[in-house]
């Protein structure tokens, strides 16, 4: 007997990416694609059952298709096209909710795998610099889709505590990027002039969609020998990126904004709709957050194919480049390089002071 | 960094500062930068009158490296050796610099930008510790060439200027090149600009994990576990040994099996005698203590000079911990043992380079 697979959340581009997918996989039999709207990507095989998982209509669902693996993905940080963050939140906290016991009730329910999110971990100057899964956080998320995250986790550990025959996998994402993300952090990404908090350069992790859908998958699956894939895991590319240094591989120039002022600035872009500047995403950008991958790698079994630089290389190939192109920034360079050598101590601006020094020396 | 300009009160460079230092300088560290030995560190030390060839020279570049441009007889002046990697040293620079500006560098997961640390944060700490403190370090060889080992030291001088001179210390004159890895307070983390610096510097937060992370994948830690107790007291207390905190630092060792390496530096006490404390003042500006030396804050910024004193850096013979069973991190009885250890054989070598000591400034 094959598996049924019902998927939240298809109406986004990783759900569809997601259910297009696991279709193909040999063990699946069947996938039932739920969401609110009606997707504008193709689902292949999939059934698209159109329903809003803030309603009670699931557990009829995962009864009349004997759904045996629930994968839950509609837990995001903005909302689809119209709708503000009250929807956002609802969605995320109510519908899992809701599917949680929708599950509980369902007999046939064997696996669910839960999209969280690393945000679950906070940003402050004193956490320690890597999470592993069991960091707990030294100040919780006050508000935003970090708080539904951490409260969707602590939903589904009630789940798995009342359910303990179905496999429970919470997987957390390090910042998602693909050729169309859609998340908080990739619309800041995407702005022309990068507003940065003085004299902060937070740390990055990123996860390419890909390894996301690759790892769901394995999540989703029967685990392979020597492997666990019940249980939370970090998913994180390899390796680590400045703020500075993406702003860089971007081409994007910055503007720093001293901390207070930044909550102003926030509030401004949020006010012209340009993105959703919360106070999470500011902790974020300003303290930054990195995890640590050993359970992914040594538990799960995962290897992410995409490191942290190789997924952002492949957002700034897609995504063109900004104002001030790397290429044109090192071009500039090598201009100056080729100055004759009284004037080629000219770019040596990094040691403005040392210049100086050498000046007088003469 | 702007203490770099005060070479000029430093009256004694003669004396044998320069010379009796193992001189093991960084001509062409930087890797893959093709030969950019001390990017703004040999113009700062090419001051006017500064020039003892050999001593305290710029470092002679290696034989047959060196392609020598045409040579202006005003600049002959500072002795041939500077001269050969003039052109070399800014084309190195130019790639240091183009690197930069396109955001091709790597950082680790605690943000550590070694390039950034080798070519720019190094070069101008070094003249403070070379040429203001005159630094002498003693017993590097205690330090294990490869592998980690927890370097634990004495605390003071109202700002942590001890660390830095540490971390040069370790870095200049170990001959496996080690970087050391400083923990800091939580309070460097939350000071805009001050966090950025220390985390490209390699500093992390003073944390069980972040140290236990660190020591597992073979780095130097440096630890300072008097704290704000052992930098902020009073100028009458210099160089008693404040409590050990809780001897964390001894279990995170043990855990690790790594090496403790007692350090001793003399010297950082009198840079900022402090004879009073605005609590105050202090709790207004969230800081610890707020000093009052004889000539801060009466002078304003100039009050804020260290005084010129004339330091020793001591490394004593390690401590193993590596016989110790599993179970016995969590031995506290132990732990106060191997604390008190540490402490007075810190101590100890204190008072023995206080009387070996000549004079505080020379």
């Amino acid at each position: 007997m094959g598996k049924v697979v019902l998927v939240t959340g298809v109406a986004r581009q990783l759900g569809g990416r997601f259910v297009r997918r696991v279709q193909r996989d040999p063990g699946v039999d069947r996938v039932i694609a739920v969401d609110a709207v009606a997707p504008e990507h193709d689902l292949g095989d999939a059934r698209f059952v159109r329903a809003d998982i803030r309603q009670s209509a699931l557990a009829r669902i995962l009864a009349e298709h004997a759904v045996d693996t629930v994968v839950h993905l509609d837990v995001s940080g903005k909302a689809l096209g119209a709708g503000g963050r009250t929807t956002v939140k609802e969605t995320n906290v109510i519908g899992t909710m809701q599917l949680l016991g929708a599950c509980q009730k369902s007999p046939s329910v064997r696996r669910l795998v839960v999209k969280s999110s690393t945000s679950v971990y906070g940003s402050a100057s004193r956490d320690p610099a890597v999470f592993t899964e069991t960091t707990p956080p030294k100040s919780l998320p006050s508000g935003g889709f970090a708080k539904d995250a951490v409260e969707v986790e602590g939903y589904v550990r009630g789940f798995a505590r009342r359910r303990p025959d179905v496999a429970v996998c919470v997987l957390r994402f390090a910042n998602i990027l693909g050729p169309r993300p859609d998340s908080p952090l990739a619309d800041y990404l995407a702005l022309p002039v990068l507003p940065t908090v003085f004299g902060y350069d937070p740390r990055l992790q990123f996860v390419h969609e890909d390894d996301v859908v690759d790892v769901l998958r394995i999540a989703a699956g029967e685990p392979r020998r020597g492997t666990l894939n019940s249980g939370t895991f970090n998913i994180a590319g390899d390796g680590v990126l400045l703020l500075s240094q993406c702003s860089r591989r971007l081409g994007k120039p910055t503007v720093p904004v001293p901390l207070p002022a930044v909550t102003w600035v926030g509030s401004a872009l949020r006010t012209i709709g340009m993105t959703d500047f919360s106070p999470e995403q500011i902790r974020l950008l300003t303290h930054g957050r990195v995890v640590s991958t050993v359970q992914m790698r040594e538990t799960l079994g995962f290897r992410p194919e995409f490191t942290t630089a190789e997924t952002f290389a492949e957002y700034a190939r897609s995504h063109g480049p900004g104002l001030l192109p790397p290429q044109a920034v090192g071009r500039a360079v090598d201009r100056l390089a080729e100055l004759p050598l009284p004037g080629g101590a000219g770019p040596r601006e990094r040691g403005a002071g040392a210049v100086e020094t050498t000046d007088g020396a003469r | 960094m702007a203490d770099a300009k005060v070479i000029p009160f430093d009256d004694d460079r003669s004396r044998s500062g320069g010379a009796s230092r193992p001189a093991r300088r960084r001509t062409g560290a930087g890797g893959g930068s093709g030969g950019r030995g001390d990017g703004p560190a040999a113009p700062v030390s090419a001051l006017p009158g500064a020039q003892a060839p050999g001593a305290a020279g710029p470092p002679p570049p290696e034989a047959g490296g060196a392609e020598y441009g045409p040579e202006e007889p005003g600049r002959a002046a500072s002795g041939p050796a500077s001269d050969g990697g003039w052109e070399r040293r800014i084309a190195g620079g130019l790639a240091f610099l183009r690197r930069r500006v396109t955001g091709e560098y790597e950082v680790d997961e605690f943000g550590y930008d070694k390039e950034l640390t080798e070519q720019v944060l190094m070069s101008a700490l070094r003249p403070l510790a070379e040429k203001y403190f005159r630094v002498e370090v003693k017993g590097v060889e205690n330090i294990p060439s490869e592998g980690g080992a927890l370097i634990v030291a004495n605390h003071s001088g109202t700002l942590p200027l001890d660390g830095l001179m540490l971390q040069v210390a370790v870095h200049d004159n170990h001959p496996a090149d080690r970087h050391l890895r400083l923990l800091a307070a939580d309070l460097v983390f939350q000071l805009p600009v001050v966090n950025e610096l220390a985390r490209k510097a390699g500093h992390t937060l003073a944390c069980a994990e972040d140290a236990q992370r660190l020591l597992e994948t073979g780095e130097i830690v440096g630890v300072m576990p008097e704290g704000f107790k052992g930098i902020g007291k009073p100028f009458g207390e210099r160089y008693k040994l404040q409590r050990f905190g809780r001897g964390g630092f001894v279990s995170t060792a043990l855990r690790a099996g790594a090496p403790i390496v007692p350090c001793s530096i003399v010297g950082a006490e009198e840079i900022y005698p402090m004879i009073g404390n605005a609590k105050t003042l202090a709790r207004l500006l969230g800081f610890p203590y707020f000093p009052i030396t004889p000539t801060f804050p009466w002078l304003g910024p100039l009050g804020a000079v260290p005084l010129p004193t004339k330091w020793t850096i001591q490394f004593g013979e390690p401590i193993p911990t590596d016989g110790y069973p599993q179970e016995a991190a969590e031995d506290p009885m132990l732990m106060f043992n191997l604390t008190d250890q540490v402490r007075e054989q810190i101590q100890h070598t204190l008072y023995k380079l206080l009387v070996q000591r000549r004079s505080v400034f020379f």
